[in-house]
C-alpha cells in the first residue's frame, strides 16, 4: 500500500499548521483511508554535526583496531582540560571524546555525532560508557543507524576538506550548514514523516501523492494544487507508431483504450538521480536504480500513471498492442519465463515482422528484450491505459502484482498519460540531458465518461442528514465533477480518475462523507413485532445446556479432517463417511484436505489437545455441521435475469453437499472422581446411551435403539458389541452411541473404554416442529406393581422383551423396564435372566386384583411366545 | 419406716417436696426415669399412701382424696416439665453431634460448560430479538453466487481476491465455505420478500453463524470464526437507522454509556460504506496507555453501509421503494476485547479450561 512522505505531500498541498504524520493521518481516516503506519521521525537528539579534530588508531587485543577520536562539537563540547576518566591523565581541547570503529575518516572530516540523552530507531537510547580503555561520548553515525539506508560499511562523513574521504551522497547537506555543534535532525530530513496508507479497491487514484493530496484538501478544506496540472508541450501526431489491435476484448472491453509514446534523444546514461529523488523514493518504499528507472518511478508514485522506458536502439516499429497467441512466451524484468494465456495483453514490436516481438505483458510488466541500459541514449517513454479487468485476471495468473497492476486493477486516471509523459521526460532531460521529440504519439479511444443523474434529493433520503441542494453540489464539485443543475434534477459527470463513479449511490457516499459520517444523527428503528427464535433454534440452545449441565463442556473444532483420521477411526474404504467427503481445491494445509464427515471426527482433536494438557477425565461436546458430498448436485452458476426466483433458490439449494446439524459427545477417564466420601465411577457406555436419551428427550422425540447398524455406515469408530444404533419412528437414522473401538483408542492416544456418541440433530428437531403436545390427565388412582424373572436365551435384547411386555399389557401399563440382568450357573449356558418391573393403573378405578392378574398372565404368554421366555 | 397415711399433710408434703427435688436434680432423661419409678412407682410413699385411701375413714376419704389428688398432680407437672427440659436438652445435643464440615469438597462429577463464542452469539441475538429482529440462518458450504455475486462483488473485481476463498474440489464446482455470513442476508430477504411487499413487514434478521478465509491460525487470525451480521429493509430506513442500530446494540453489551463511530470506507455490497468503531468501553478515550484500545480511543468493530441497490436487486426487492442497511462483525473479536481474551488459539484448541471460566452465560 502506498507511502506518503509528508515533505512531497506538502508540493501538492499546504498541511495544517503544525500537522504531525498522526494528525495528516487522521485527517484521511475521516474521508476513508486508513492509516496502516507512520515511519520516520523517530530520531530524537542531541544529533550534531562534528569535526573530527584528532583520530589516533590504538590495536586491540581482539586483533581489532579501533579510533579513539576527538571530535568538535561545538556547544556539545566538554571545555578544555583533562577527559572523562579513564582519558583524565591527558588534556584536551574543548571536545568530546568518542570511539568508532569505522575507517572512513580522517582528521578534519565532517561527520554526524549522537551524543548522550538521544535515541536513534530500534528505538536505541544512547549513553556514554567505558570501552576499549576510553570513555565514549555516544557514536559517529553511518547510514544504517540513522536510517538512512542499508550501508553499514563506514561512517557517514558529510565533508572532507582535505578530500580525502569519500562523501556520503545519500543526504546533500550545504556547505555553510556544516558547523559543529548544529543540530543534524533537520539537515539529515530525519525528522522528515512517510505515513502510509490502505487504499480501499474502489479508491485506486489515491495511490498516488496526487490522489492523497486531494483526499486531505477534502478532509480539511486546504486547496489543492493539481502535480498533473502541467502544460504538456509539443504536438500530438505521428510520433512512434503504435497499433492497437485487441482481438479478444474481455467482457466486451478493449484491452488498452490509450496509449502515449515519446521519445527523448541524447541522454545520458551515467546521470545519477538527484539525491532528494532518490531519498523520497527510499522513503516511499522504492529501491533507487538509475535516473530514467528512477523517474519512472518516481512520476508514478507522485501522479498514480504507470511509466514504461524503452530502449529505442532496441526498438523495431511500430509497437502492436494485442492478445497472446497460444502457446507464445516471455521472460519478464524480473527474469522470469511466463507462459502466455489468449487473455493476456501483450505489448510487442516488430522485429521478425509487426508484431512478432513480445516487448511486455500490458499494464503488468516489461520485458528483458528492451529494457533500457546503462548504455542507453534514446529512451522511448510509455504511458498508456489498461482495462482493470484485464489487468487483474493476467497479474493473477501470472502471480505477478506489480507496482503497474496494482494501480491499474482499481483504476487509474484516463487523462494523465500525456502529463505524466512530460513531468517524466522534463525530469530526465534536467538532470540527464537530451532533447525531447516535438511530435508524440497519443492513441486515445477512451470513451466519454458517462454522466450520472441524480435528484437533489436522494442523498438526505439515503444517509438520514437534511443536505441542502448546494451542500451537494458543492461535494461533488469538490470531488471533481461536473455538476448540471435543472431544478433538483443533478446531471453528474465524475472526473477521469474516479471510474468508481458509476451510479447515484456512489455520489451520495461522496457527499456523504465530505460532510463527514460525524455528523450522522442515531435513530433506532423500530422494527415491527417479530416471530421470536425458530423451534430450531430454541431446541438447539436447549440440547446445549443439557449436555453442559450433565457435566460435558462444549467445544468448537475446525472442520478440515485427514484421511488418515478415518483409518485411525478403523472407517471402512465403502463406508459413506469416507466415500462422500468433500474435498477442499485449497486446503489449508495438504495433509487435510476433507471436510468432516461426522463430528467425532475432529472433536478427537479437542479430547486430544486436552490429554496432552494432562488432563485425565475428559468430556467435550460439540454441535455444528458436517457435511456430505453425495447430495452434490448441478450448483447452477447464473441465471435468467439479474434477480434471482425462488426455483432458482431451490435448484441451487438442493445442488448444495449436505450439511445437517449434529451433536457429538466423547468422554473419556471418570465421571465422578474418586473422592474423600466415594470412589471413582468411570464413563462407560451407559453414559453415552445416557446422553442421546437427554437431546432426544429434549428435541420431544422418542428414539427406537438397536444394534442394528445403518446402511453404507460401518459400527466405526465403536466397539461393534458396545454400541447402540438410534432411529427416529419412521426408521430414519439418527446416530450412534457406545464404547470407542479398543483399537481406535490405541490408534489415537485415547484412554481405554473411552465412550462417545454423534445423533443428527435436524431431523430429530423437525419431527417436534409446530407439534401441539396434548396434556394427559394425571390419575389419582394407586398404581399396582408387579415383577416377573424371565429366563430367555442370552441373545434376546432387553429393549425387545421390555416392548413385548408393554405391548401384551395393554392399556393399563404405565411402565415396563428391566431392573436386573442375571446370568450364572443356575440359570444354565446360553440363558440370562432379565427381572422386569410392570407398573399397571388404570385413570378412572382402582385396578382388581383379577383384572392385575389377567395383565400378568397375557404379559407371561406373550415373553414366552416371542422369546421363549420362561419366568424363573 | 412406717407408711405415710393421706391424712398426713406434713408427710405428703414432704414427700412432695423429696419427689420435686428428685426431679429436678435429673441429668439425664435415664436419671429422671429413675426419680420418676422411686417417687411415682409401685413402692413409692405416695404410691402406697393413694392406695391407703380406700382404709381411711369414711368421713375423711374425701380430703384425703383431694390431698392425694393435688399431690399427684404436683408431681405429674413437675415431672412433664423436666422431661420437656431434658428431651430438648438431647435434641439440641444430638444436632450438635451430628455436625459435619461443609467445607469438604461435595462436587461429585464433572462440570460441563458452554463455549463463550456460541453464549456470545445467543446474546447477541437476544438482543436484536427483543427489539423485534430475527435471526436468519443458512448453509456453511455455499453456491459462489450467493457469496458473491449476489453481494455485488464483480468476478473480476480485486474485493473478491481479497476474501481468501476456500473452494470446494472441483474448483468449477461453483462451492465454497463462505466467506461471511452475508450471503443468508440475500436468503433471508428472499424468503421476506413476499412478507416485504404485500403485507409491508419490513425486514429485519441477524445473521450469526460459522465462516471461513485461508488465514493461517495464529494470535489473531484463524481460518474458521464467527460473524453476526444484520439487515434490515423497510421504507425510508437511513444511514441514521444504521447508526442507531449500532449504538442499541453497543449499548446492550458495553453499557448505557457505549457509543459507536462510523468512517468511510468500501464494501462491494454497501454504499455508502463505513467502518464502525467502539468508544472504548474501558477507558473512554482518556487513557494513552489502555490496552483495549493501544490508546487511541476507539476500537475497531466491524463494518456497514446501506445496502448497495444491486443486492436489493438480486433478491428482487426494488432499491427505488425500499433502502437497507447491513453491518457486520467478528464475534471471536468481540469476545475478545470485551474479555480481554488474549490468543485467539485459546478459543479453537477445544481445552475445556477455555469454556469453562465462562460458565453457561456471558
Amino acid at each position: 500500500m502506498p507511502k506518503i512522505p509528508l515533505k512531497w505531500l506538502e508540493e501538492s498541498i499546504d498541511l495544517l499548521p503544525g500537522s504531525t504524520g498522526a494528525d495528516v493521518a487522521a485527517a484521511l481516516v475521516r474521508v476513508g483511508l486508513e492509516e496502516e503506519g507512520i515511519e520516520g521521525g523517530s530520531v530524537t537528539g542531541p544529533l550534531v554535526i562534528g569535526r573530527v579534530m584528532s583520530l589516533v588508531k590504538e590495536e586491540q587485543s581482539n586483533g581489532k583496531t579501533i579510533n579513539y577520536c576527538r571530535v568538535d562539537v561545538g556547544s556539545h563540547n566538554d571545555p578544555e582540560g583533562p577527559g572523562h576518566k579513564p582519558d583524565n591523565k591527558v588534556e584536551y581541547p574543548s571536545s568530546r571524546g568518542i570511539v568508532c570503529g569505522a575507517h572512513n575518516f580522517v582528521e578534519g572530516d565532517f561527520v554526524v555525532v549522537v551524543l548522550p540523552g538521544a535515541t536513534l530507531p530500534g528505538p536505541f537510547p544512547i549513553s556514554g560508557r567505558k570501552t576499549y580503555g576510553h570513555w565514549s561520548d555516544g557514536m559517529i553515525c553511518s547510514a544504517k543507524e540513522l536510517g538512512l539506508g542499508e550501508d553499514h560499511s563506514g561512517i557517514i562523513v558529510l565533508s572532507s576538506p582535505s578530500g580525502q574521504s569519500s562523501v556520503f551522497e545519500g543526504v546533500s547537506v550545504p556547505t555553510d550548514a556544516l558547523v559543529p555543534g548544529a543540530d543534524a535532525i533537520p539537515l539529515l530530513g530525519l525528522d522528515e514523516q512517510t505515513i502510509e496508507i490502505n487504499v480501499t479497491p474502489d479508491r485506486g487514484y489515491s495511490f498516488s501523492v496526487r490522489g492523497v493530496a486531494r483526499e486531505y484538501s477534502h478532509s480539511t478544506g486546504q486547496p489543492l494544487r493539481d502535480p498533473a496540472a502541467i502544460a504538456v508541450s509539443g504536438r500530438r501526431g505521428a510520433g512512434f507508431p503504435v497499433d492497437i489491435d485487441d482481438q479478444a476484448p474481455i467482457r466486451g472491453r478493449v484491452g488498452c483504450d490509450r496509449f502515449a509514446a515519446r521519445i527523448l534523444r541524447g541522454f545520458d546514461p551515467a546521470a545519477p538521480s538527484p539525491t532528494w529523488m532518490k531519498r523520497r523514493l527510499d522513503q516511499a518504499g522504492m529501491r533507487p536504480i538509475s535516473l530514467a528507472v528512477d523517474v519512472t518511478n518516481y512520476v508514478m508514485l507522485e501522479l498514480g500513471q504507470p511509466l514504461h522506458a524503452y530502449d529505442l536502439a532496441k526498438l523495431e516499429e511500430p509497437i502492436v498492442v494485442r492478445r497472446a497467441k497460444a502457446g507464445e512466451t516471455l521472460v519478464t524484468l524480473d527474469d522470469v519465463e511466463r507462459k502466455l494465456d489468449p487473455e493476456d495483453i501483450l505489448v510487442t514490436d516488430s522485429v521478425g515482422g509487426a508484431g512478432e516481438r513480445i516487448i511486455g505483458l500490458g499494464g503488468v510488466m516489461g520485458g528483458l528484450d528492451t529494457e533500457i541500459s546503462d548504455t542507453t541514449t534514446d529512451i522511448l517513454l510509455e504511458a498508456a491505459h489498461w482495462d482493470p479487468i484485464s489487468i487483474a485476471r493476467t497479474a493473477r495468473r501470472h502471480r505477478l502484482g506489480s507496482e503497474a497492476s496494482r494501480r491499474y486493477e482499481r483504476g487509474v486516471d484516463t487523462a494523465l498519460p500525456p502529463h505524466a509523459i512530460e513531468r517524466a521526460l522534463g525530469l530526465m532531460k534536467e538532470f540527464g540531458g537530451g532533447e525531447i521529440e516535438e511530435i508524440y504519439t497519443d492513441i486515445n479511444h477512451v470513451d466519454p465518461i458517462k454522466p450520472i443523474v441524480m435528484d437533489a434529493s436522494y442523498p438526505s433520503t439515503l444517509v438520514g442528514v437534511e443536505y441542502r441542494q448546494d451542500v451537494v453540489v458543492d461535494s461533488l464539485e469538490q470531488v471533481g465533477c461536473i455538476v448540471v443543475e435543472d431544478g433538483t434534477k443533478l446531471t453528474v459527470t465524475p472526473p477521469s480518475w474516479r471510474p468508481d463513479l458509476e451510479s447515484p449511490v456512489n455520489l451520495v457516499e461522496e457527499v456523504a462523507r465530505l460532510e463527514g459520517y460525524d455528523t450522522l444523527p442515531s435513530v433506532l428503528p423500530v422494527a415491527p413485532p417479530g416471530r421470536g427464535l425458530t423451534h430450531s433454534q430454541k431446541t438447539r440452545r436447549s440440547v446445549a445446556r443439557t449436555l453442559a449441565e450433565a457435566g460435558l463442556t462444549e467445544v468448537l473444532t475446525y472442520p478440515f479432517m485427514a484421511e488418515a483420521r478415518l483409518d485411525d477411526m478403523l472407517v471402512p474404504a465403502d463406508d459413506f463417511r469416507r466415500v462422500q467427503a468433500v474435498r477442499l481445491a485449497n486446503p489449508l494445509s495438504a495433509d487435510k484436505p476433507l471436510m468432516r464427515t461426522g463430528l467425532t471426527a475432529t472433536l478427537i482433536d479437542a479430547v486430544k489437545t486436552n490429554l496432552g494438557r494432562g488432563a485425565q477425565d475428559v468430556a467435550v461436546y460439540e454441535i455444528g455441521r458436517a457435511y456430505r458430498a453425495d447430495l452434490i448436485g448441478d450448483v447452477p452458476r447464473s441465471f435468467s435475469g439479474s434477480t434471482i426466483t425462488p426455483d432458482d433458490v431451490q435448484r441451487l439449494n438442493e445442488a448444495l453437499p449436505g450439511q445437517r446439524r449434529r451433536v457429538a459427545g466423547i468422554m473419556a477417564g471418570n465421571r465422578v472422581p474418586a473422592s474423600w466420601n466415594h470412589g471413582a465411577e468411570a464413563f462407560d457406555w451407559t453414559d453415552a446411551i445416557a446422553m442421546v436419551q437427554k437431546v432426544a428427550a429434549v428435541c420431544g422425540v422418542e428414539l427406537e435403539v438397536s444394534r442394528e447398524p445403518f446402511e453404507h455406515l460401518s459400527a466405526a469408530p465403536a466397539h461393534p458389541g458396545r454400541v447402540a444404533f438410534f432411529r427416529l419412528a419412521d426408521g430414519e437414522p439418527i446416530g450412534f452411541a457406545g464404547e470407542m473401538h479398543p483399537k481406535v483408542c490405541e490408534n489415537l492416544g485415547l484412554p481405554a473404554r473411552t465412550v462417545g456418541f454423534e445423533v443428527v440433530l435436524d431431523p430429530m428437531i423437525d419431527a417436534s416442529e409446530g407439534r401441539i403436545a396434548p396434556a394427559t390427565p394425571v390419575s389419582q388412582q394407586v398404581l399396582a406393581k408387579e415383577d416377573f424373572a424371565f429366563v430367555v436365551p442370552d441373545y434376546v435384547p432387553a429393549g425387545s422383551l421390555v416392548a413385548a411386555v408393554k405391548s401384551a399389557g395393554g392399556e393399563l401399563v404405565e411402565d415396563a423396564h428391566v431392573f436386573d440382568v442375571y446370568t450364572g450357573s443356575q440359570i444354565g449356558a446360553g440363558k440370562k435372566s432379565l427381572a422386569v418391573n410392570v407398573v399397571m393403573r388404570a385413570a378412572d378405578r382402582t385396578l382388581s386384583a383379577d383384572e392385575v392378574l389377567a395383565v400378568r398372565e397375557a404379559i407371561i404368554a406373550a415373553a414366552g411366545e416371542e422369546f421363549g421366555a420362561v419366568l424363573r | 419406716m412406717t407408711d405415710l397415711s393421706p391424712l398426713d399433710a406434713d408427710g405428703v408434703q414432704a414427700a412432695v417436696d423429696e419427689a420435686l427435688a428428685a426431679f429436678a436434680a435429673a441429668t439425664t432423661l435415664d436419671e429422671l426415669k429413675d426419680a420418676r419409678l422411686a417417687h411415682t412407682g409401685d413402692k413409692a410413699p405416695l404410691t402406697l399412701a393413694n392406695r391407703a385411701i380406700k382404709d381411711v375413714a369414711p368421713t375423711d376419704k374425701a380430703a384425703a382424696g383431694k390431698a392425694m389428688g393435688a399431690a399427684r398432680a404436683a408431681m405429674g407437672r413437675a415431672l412433664a416439665a423436666r422431661t420437656e427440659e431434658l428431651e430438648a436438652e438431647r435434641d439440641a445435643r444430638v444436632l450438635v453431634e451430628e455436625t459435619v464440615d461443609v467445607t469438604l469438597p461435595v462436587q461429585r462429577g464433572l462440570v460441563g460448560a458452554r463455549h463463550p463464542l456460541e453464549t456470545m452469539q445467543e446474546t447477541m441475538c437476544d438482543t436484536f430479538v427483543a427489539m423485534g429482529w430475527e435471526v436468519a440462518e443458512g448453509p456453511e458450504m455455499e453456491a459462489e453466487w450467493f457469496n458473491f455475486d449476489a453481494l455485488n462483488f464483480d468476478p473480476d473485481h480485486p474485493a473478491r481476491e481479497m476474501q481468501d476463498t476456500f473452494f470446494i474440489d472441483p474448483p468449477e464446482s461453483g462451492l465454497l465455505l463462505r466467506t461471511h455470513t452475508s450471503p443468508v442476508q440475500v436468503r433471508a430477504a428472499l424468503d421476506r420478500r413476499d412478507a416485504l411487499v404485500r403485507e409491508g413487514r419490513g425486514i429485519y434478521v441477524v445473521c450469526p453463524g460459522k465462516t471461513f478465509r485461508t488465514d493461517e491460525l495464529d494470535a489473531t487470525h484463524t481460518p474458521v470464526f464467527h460473524q453476526i451480521e444484520g439487515l434490515a429493509v423497510d421504507k425510508g430506513l437511513t444511514m441514521a437507522h444504521l447508526k442507531g442500530t449500532l449504538d442499541a446494540f453497543a449499548r446492550s453489551l458495553f453499557g448505557p454509556d457505549a457509543v459507536t463511530r462510523l468512517r468511510p470506507s468500501f464494501f462491494p455490497f454497501t454504499e455508502p460504506s463505513a467502518e464502525m468503531d467502539l468508544r472504548c468501553f474501558v477507558c473512554g478515550g482518556s487513557d494513552a496507555s489502555c490496552r483495549t484500545c493501544s490508546g487511541t480511543g476507539w476500537i475497531e468493530w466491524g463494518g456497514c453501509g446501506m445496502t448497495h441497490p444491486n443486492v436489493l436487486i438480486a433478491a428482487g426487492i426494488d432499491p427505488f421503494e425500499y433502502t437497507a442497511f447491513a453491518f457486520g462483525m467478528g464475534i471471536e473479536r468481540t469476545l475478545m476485547f470485551r474479555h480481554g481474551v488474549k490468543d485467539m488459539r485459546d478459543m479453537v484448541e477445544g481445552d475445556v479450561h477455555f469454556s469453562q471460566q465462562f460458565g453457561m452465560e456471558i
